[in-house]
């Protein structure tokens, strides 16, 4: 912004106090704000039986991602926010300023499950700024080799449709892709157009249940060096399924070349619940940068002020909020109802709240 | 009044379970309702402070001087007078609603950024973060108690129950209490600051200092605002937009007096010294909260314009419940209480007021007041 519209905008901050101009500016339209990041859903549709794509246009101050990047998506579940992170699809040159994001159900994942089946057209989605460094260097020309599984394709769909954008050619590039099946391949048509059409492109497919009968086909040396003779030479992204990604960094480290691969991993946030009946845990308090041992049955701010620390409390019975920390990782209990924290970034009152084996806590 | 004799602990635990069980029920329910709600009233409120200000504005077009057709006093105030009303609407349904709520942690379940207890500001002189100090920590925990909670002390500043002990000063106690419900926003906003220990040379001027700038701060800004920025923006006619936006945060002030003042000042409401609260379990807490607060009857839109602290009794028990949820819950609450034969101190606003302003008038004066405060203890101890 230019220091006058800077200026005319702290200005209305002014007559705005406490609050802030955009969240009169909210009011008209959610876009316009500048407090909070939204999207608006454009469009939504299906690539395959379980996955769909959003199209999102964002909101002012989103700045444009770069290929390979993923970004924060909130999305209300009876009112409650829950927030995933996802690749962005799309390339940032799209000229009309959406981004998409494609969402494959996870089994059981109650966010995935909504964001694909429930989102629809004209909702408001909170959106994060763009990050990540699963990205293609800008300024050099690469000649790469994808390793995708799954919906492991969405990053590198961004980075083809992106080189595809701004150059019409993709460079010499080799693509080895898993699925299921063929019918579970995400943008299959988009992929084989882009074998079609591009000479350079090389794209394999790999259906790792494709045949009941046979061992489940995966990631292999063999594989490798038939689909891409050169893999020495290339510089790798790969994303997908986490045994996916385990063989193929275990397979460059052998080879000395782990340098030359890049990978992104995505773990859910949610912790998973502590088997039954565990109860001691370590307790690290993250911003004191303190370790604290608890037994599972003393609140967890008596376990910080026996720890040494002194952190902001009130009434010590769970009723001022005075007391409120985020957190960080782990599980810990409410002893008012029993219910269990265990989502990252979940407000946690210290006063009345126990832990349930290892937890972080933002304090 | 201290807690009712006829309750064995087994009641008292009894009681606190059931009120848990009402809670946890309700907190469980909460959804995509309540997440409507909320969101709604704050579009609401918002889009009437905007269309306020415009109202004060486009009733300036309808002064005299300006000789059109609808020139004139007889237009001009009418318009002046509802801009004036919906600010003051406005403010309070920021106050109450949706700020006290909020700071109460009732929407901080949603995990939108925007609503959390810990960073909403209020549009109030007081900082938020200090409000909740002396409202969440001091006023919700200590409830009634002499000596912990500041309101029940008349803030330092009124006699309000007949165990307070009767200075000369009190003979000003009407006289105070008008000027408190005009200038309650600012009443509210140094009395963290506990003046009176500084003045009484209790505490050092310097050990407030840092409270102070933040509390002047904040002050500064809203003074800012409503008495500098607005009127400029009208030129020539500053004095009337100063005018408008002052009546504006006059009447936010007497509406928040009078709701506040009859939550826990009316006849029968109980009063306890630090002595019956001390080492009290969770449960003795629950029948504190139910015996320290009173409820005020009424409609659906007075019970909004409350911000639900008409159900006062209920917002004690479950302080970071959605308001909103409190009128289903008080018929739940009122059965349990005939149950176990505690009163629930329920009536209209002319009752509850009316006992209010009768207790204001009466410990102008001093002695003990058996009407309001129900029989003398038998060792009656003078709490302050």
């Amino acid at each position: 912004m230019t220091p006058i519209r800077t200026a005319l905008a702290g200005l209305a901050d002014m007559f705005a106090y406490p609050l802030r101009h955009s969240h009169y500016l909210e009011l008209v339209n959610p876009l316009w704000t500048q407090h909070v990041l939204k999207a608006r859903v454009v469009h939504v549709s299906d690539e395959t039986a379980d996955t769909r794509t959003l199209t999102l246009r964002p909101g002012r101050g989103w700045r444009s991602h770069r290929a390979g990047q993923f970004v924060r998506v909130g999305v209300p579940i009876d009112g409650k926010r829950h927030t995933r992170t996802y690749s962005i699809s799309s390339a940032p040159a799209r000229d009309d300023g959406c981004i998409t994001v494609t969402i494959k159900t996870v089994d059981g994942g109650r966010v995935s499950q909504h964001l694909a089946r429930h989102v629809k057209v004209g909702q408001y989605l909170p959106l994060g700024e763009p990050q990540g460094e699963f990205v293609m260097p800008e300024s050099m020309p690469v000649h790469p080799l994808f390793i995708t599984g799954g919906s492991g394709i969405t990053p590198v769909m961004s980075m083809l449709r992106s080189t595809v954008l701004e150059y019409d050619v993709i460079p010499d590039t080799v693509h080895m892709h898993y699925a299921p099946h063929a019918q579970d391949v995400i943008f299959g048509a988009e992929l084989t157009a882009l074998q079609a059409g591009q000479k350079y492109y090389q794209l394999h497919k790999y259906y790792t249940r494709a045949n009941a009968q046979a061992a489940s086909v995966h990631f292999s040396a063999e594989q490798l060096e038939r689909a891409c003779p050169d893999w020495r030479e290339r510089e790798v992204w790969a994303c997908g399924p986490a045994a996916m990604l385990d063989a193929v960094e275990a397979h460059w480290a052998q080879a000395g070349l782990s340098r030359q691969l890049h990978t992104e991993r995505f773990h859910a946030r949610v912790a998973p619940l502590p088997a039954a009946g565990v109860k001691e845990g370590r307790v690290w308090f993250a911003a004191s940068a303190v370790q604290a041992q608890s037994d599972g049955t003393t609140c967890l701010l008596q376990v910080a002020e026996d720890a040494g620390l002194n952190p902001a409390h009130g009434c010590r019975m769970g009723i001022c909020h005075g007391c409120n920390t985020t957190l960080v990782s782990g599980c810990v209990r409410d002893s008012r109802t029993g219910a269990l924290i265990s989502e990252a970034g979940d407000t946690v009152q210290v006063c009345v709240c126990t832990a349930v084996g290892d937890v972080e806590l933002a304090l | 009044m201290p807690i009712p004799a006829h309750l064995t602990p087994d009641d008292i635990a009894g009681f606190g379970r059931e009120i848990e069980a009402i809670r946890n029920e309700v907190m469980d329910s909460r959804g995509e309702r309540d997440a409507r709600y909320i969101y709604r009233l704050i579009k609401v409120q918002r889009s009437m402070a905007l269309g306020a200000r415009l109202v004060i504005y486009a009733s300036l077009a309808l002064l005299p001087q300006w000789g059109h057709a609808a020139a004139g006093w007889q237009f001009f105030w009418p318009v002046i007078a509802l801009g004036t009303l919906m600010l003051g609407c406005a403010k309070i349904l920021e106050n109450m609603e949706i700020g006290h709520n909020i700071s109460h942690a009732q929407w901080d379940w949603l995990r939108d950024p925007a609503i959390q207890s810990g960073s909403w500001e209020w549009d109030h002189v007081c900082p938020s973060d200090q409000w909740k100090h002396s409202h969440n920590v001091k006023h919700h925990t200590w409830t009634n108690v002499f000596g912990k909670d500041a309101d029940v002390g008349g803030y330092g500043l009124l006699r309000l129950f007949s165990n307070q002990r009767w200075k000369p000063f009190n003979l000003g106690n009407p006289v105070y209490a008008v000027l408190l419900a005009l200038l309650f926003e600012w009443g509210i906003a140094i009395q963290e600051l506990e003046l009176g220990k500084v003045v009484s040379g209790r505490m050092k001027w310097s050990s407030i200092r840092p409270m102070w700038r933040k509390t002047r701060a904040k002050m500064g800004r809203q003074i800012l605002k409503d008495y500098i920025l607005f009127p400029l923006l009208a030129g020539p006619f500053f004095l009337y937009v100063c005018g408008a936006n002052a009546v504006a945060n006059v009447l936010r002030n007497l509406w928040t007096y009078l709701i506040i003042f009859c939550g826990h000042f009316p006849m029968d409401v109980h009063v306890f010294t630090k002595d019956e609260v001390e080492n009290e379990t969770r449960q003795h807490w629950y029948v504190r909260q139910l015996l320290g607060s009173c409820n005020i009857g009424g409609g659906k839109l007075f019970h909004i314009m409350s911000g639900n602290l008409s159900h006062q009794i209920e917002h004690h028990l479950f302080p970071d419940m959605p308001s909103n949820r409190y009128p289903e819950v008080a018929p739940r609450v009122r059965e349990l209480c005939a149950r176990y034969k505690l009163p629930y101190n329920s009536g209209s606003l002319t009752r509850q007021f009316g006992t209010t302003v009768l207790r204001i008038l009466r410990m102008t004066f001093p002695g003990y007041s058996p009407l309001l405060d129900g029989p003398p203890p038998r060792r009656v101890k003078a709490a302050l």
